[in-house]
Formats: structure tokens, sequence, C-alpha cells
């Protein structure tokens, strides 16, 4: 997967949790949760939800490098190549 | 007599009914008809079996994640709750959201989540990484309760009553003893039902013989009626607003009844067959509580669900306490609706609660042939009847284990 590929999982995946969801002023380096309507459970579901399509184990001491959304795809990049 | 600040009526109803009923005004239309509200549900390992399916309108009060990441249950309560306080004309500013109290009955709670999660985890060969974070708060007893409180802000106890399919009755019977004892201000109370989510639940009730089952859906649930042949799971909710009479007559509330009198009994005997003679003791006990005699009351709704044995039993019981008693009127609202388990006591005060203004006794429905040992004097068949008088409503609603309740409701005259 690109960059570009799993930063709209990304936005998908958060879509599905919340429909009304709005990323036009979403700031890549700011964290998702100061930006949107995310709590604790709803940043599980994202992790969950990875896991579920791309069998990705992210391990808890992990979880802040899921902070940001280019955070994400930084951390994602390498576990997503060849997916 | 007692004192207005111990007497507890109802002033606001909000219910979403198997069939589409979502407002009271629906539901008492569909009842009085007759029109059944059971149609057919295609379930995991189950197949196709009649079931009562509600439509309400269920972002009216919280967003869809919220529905998502809740229950079937809280997505009614939180409705119903919505519905009963807009009813009553509650905003908070005549009652504070700490000295609220939020009480639902439930038959059962957890079963469709945890059905629901291992099927999910089924799919990923039973790997428990896959099991969801929302479980636990999905499944704790209080779920349903918790969830209104988060919707509507509301800061005093929640909790669940957990009673079988006697759990409606025992809500609003824990609202009245919370209000008495001045626990709280203001008590929402209702039952609630997310069963035909469960396979289990049908599976099981299968397995007992006591399924209800009939080509055409709409005649599955008949209670009295010799070719009777089990219950028909219906989901539901009814949450109703319970306040103390001085208070709701001084804010000039429209209130729907008073609750005179109530009973719960245990039958120690049996796990799912009723007993007859230990339900007639509940009904006695709730007239004595009411100061009132068999003959003050007007209408009965039965709680028969349409089993051999359970209907049977009511109406011995009924039969026992109410011998001669010209100006009753019986009536079965699962008929209509099927078995709302945790919701059924309450929806059915709900179809009935209208009587005190229209005067009319609501059909039993799809009683054919009528059995002998269901052959109740007063029993209301096929179409609504004009109650000889509309004074008094009494409510049985009984359940598995052993369990039993009974709730008297009067009509308040206006002053």
């Amino acid at each position: 997967m690109t960059r570009d590929d799993i930063k709209e999982v990304i936005l998908e995946i958060i879509k599905d949790i919340d429909e009304e969801a709005e990323f036009s002023d979403l700031d890549d380096d700011k964290p998702l949760r100061d930006q949107l309507d995310l709590d604790s459970m709803d940043f599980l579901d994202i992790v969950m939800e990875l896991r579920k399509r791309y069998k990705l184990q992210i391990p808890e001491e992990d979880y802040p490098q899921l902070a940001t959304l280019m955070s994400c795809v930084n951390y994602l990049e390498p576990k997503l190549k060849d997916a | 007599m007692i004192s207005d600040s111990q007497r507890i009526v109802i002033t606001g109803v909000g219910l979403a009914a198997p069939g589409g009923a979502s407002t009271l005004a629906e539901f008492r239309e569909q009842v009085l008809a007759g029109r059944s509200g059971i149609s057919t549900l295609e379930m995991r390992y189950m197949g196709v079996h009649p079931a009562g399916l509600c439509d309400f309108p269920e972002t009216k009060y919280r967003k869809k994640r919220e529905n998502k990441r809740g229950t079937r249950a809280g997505c009614l309560g939180v409705y119903c709750t919505g519905e009963a306080l807009t009813d009553a004309g509650i905003d908070f500013s005549q009652y504070r959201p700490e000295r609220t109290g939020v009480y639902m009955g439930l038959t059962e709670h957890g079963t469709v989540e945890t059905e629901n999660e291992v099927y999910n985890i089924s799919q990923y060969n039973y790997n428990v990484d896959y099991w969801t974070h929302h479980h636990n708060p999905r499944t704790v007893l209080n779920n349903p309760a918790g969830e209104i409180t988060m919707t509507f802000g509301i800061t005093g106890p929640h909790y669940s009553v957990g009673a079988a399919c006697a759990a409606g009755n025992a809500a609003l019977i824990q609202g009245c003893q919370m209000l008495r004892l001045d626990e709280v201000d203001l008590a929402l109370c209702g039952g609630l039902s997310e069963c035909t989510g469960s396979f289990g639940i049908f599976a099981s009730f299968r397995a007992q013989g006591a399924l209800a089952e009939h080509t055409d859906p709409t005649k599955a649930s008949r209670p009295f009626d010799q070719e009777r042949n089990g219950i028909v799971i219906s989901e539901g909710g009814c949450v109703f607003v319970l306040e103390r009479m001085d208070k709701a007559m001084a804010r000039g509330a429209k209130i729907y009844a008073e609750i005179v009198g109530y009973a719960m009994n245990s039958d120690a005997r049996d796990f799912v067959l009723p007993y007859g003679p230990r339900q007639a003791e509940c009904i006695r006990l709730a007239l004595d509580r009411a100061g009132l005699r068999s003959a003050d009351i007007d209408l009965i709704n039965t709680h028969a669900t349409g089993t051999k044995q359970g209907d049977i039993e009511e109406c011995r019981a009924i039969a026992d306490v109410f011998a001669d008693c010209e100006n009753l009127r019986v009536n079965n609202t699962k008929s209509i609706i099927g078995h709302a388990m945790g919701a059924a006591g309450v929806l059915e005060l709900a179809a009935n609660l209208p009587a005190f203004t229209d005067g009319l006794a609501h059909p039993t429905i799809n009683l054919d042939q009528l059995d002998s040992d269901c052959a109740l004097p007063g029993l209301v068949v096929g179409k609504p009847e004009k109650l000889p008088r509309a004074e008094t409503i009494l409510n049985n609603s009984f359940g598995m284990v052993g369990i039993n309740s009974t709730l008297i409701v009067k009509r308040v005259l206006a002053e």
C-alpha cells in the first residue's frame, strides 16, 4: 500500500465509526483525537479494524505512534507495504 | 388515606411496540383495531420464525454512532425515555437530574451481545484477540439504564431490575418505592427487550416445546385458543414517567393514572412452569395494598403467553379471585404484539391505559376456538368492547423461575 492508500484506509475506518466526521480541515500533524470526536474506545475500534483487515497486531506500547494521521502512516507504511 | 406526597402517578409514556407503533396514540389505534404486529425474522442457525419487530426513529435522541457503540436495548431505552420525558413536559427545570432515578426492567441482558461476539471470533478461528473491547460495557446489567443516563445527563441512580418477564412491572414497583422513600423525585421506569437478536432464546423456547409456529405469522400468537402452540418472541420498549401526585398536580401535569397497588411473590417450585395458586396470592396482595375488592377491578390485562399450561394457570388464578365480578373485562395484548419479555408488562399497561379516556377494552385476537379451561367471563375477543366502568386496570406479569407481579392503576379524576 502507498502512503496515500494508508491514509485513505484510516479515514475510511474513522468514517465508519462516526459518519459525521469532517476531514476537510484535518491537520495531518496534529493528534486525531484533538480534531475529531474520538475517544479511547473509538481508538481501540481503529486498532481492531486494522487487525481484522490486515491481521495486524499492534502492541499497546505502539499506540502513541497512531496519534496523528502522519504518524499513523509512518508507523503503518512498513507493516502494510505488501498489503 | 395516604397523603398526595406518597401517591405515585404516571405522567408520561414513551414506547416502541412490535409492528411499528412508536407513540401511545399509534399503539392504541393498533390494539383497538386488533392489528397484529407480528412478522417473521430470519435468524442465524434458526431459520425463519414469527417475531415482533419494532420500527422507530432510532436517531431522534442520539447519534447513529452511539447506537452502534451501545446495545439494542439501550437504543430502545433512549428513544422511549426521550418520548416519555417529552410527553410529560419534563426538561429538568422542574426536577433535578441528580434526584432522578432510572429503573429498567430486563428479562435478560447480554445474551445478544455475547452470541454476536462468539460468532465474530468464529470468523477468526476463535482467536480472542478479535473479541471486542465493547463487550463489557455492553453487557453489564445496568447497560440500558446507563445508556439512558448518558444521553439525558441524568446523574441520579440507574440500574436494571431483573425479573424475567415480570420485569416491566417490577421496574414500576421499584420506581414507586424509591419515590415513596424520598430517594428520588422523578422516576423513569420501564422495560426493554432486545430478545429477537438472540438465536439462543428462540432455540431454548423451541427445545422446551414453547416456541409458537404458524404458517401465517400474524396468527402465531394465540393465547387462550385451543390451537395455541407457544410464545412469539418480540423486541420492544416502554418507559413511564413517575412522580408524586402533589408535585404533578402543582405543575399541572397530564396524569394518565395513579399506581394504587402492587405485589410480587415467588412460586418457589419450578424453573419454567407457572403456578396459578401463587399468582392468585399475588393478585390478592395487590388488591389488599390498593384497598380494593376484586369487584372494584374493571379490566384485567392478562400475562398469558400462548403456552398450554401457562394460560390455564393464570385463568384459574383469575377465576379464583374474580368470581362473580360482572363489571370485569379481561383481555390479552400478547395476542397482538407477541411476548416482548422485559418490555411485556409495561407495553401491555401502555396498551390499556387509554381505556381511562376512551372507555374501551382492546380485543384479544386470534381467539378462534376458546380453550374451555381458559373460558373466563368478560373475555374481550375479536373487537373492542365498551367497558361498563373504566376506573381501574389490573396488569399481570409473570416470569420464569417462578416470579409473579401484579400492578393496579386507577383513573385520576381531574380536580
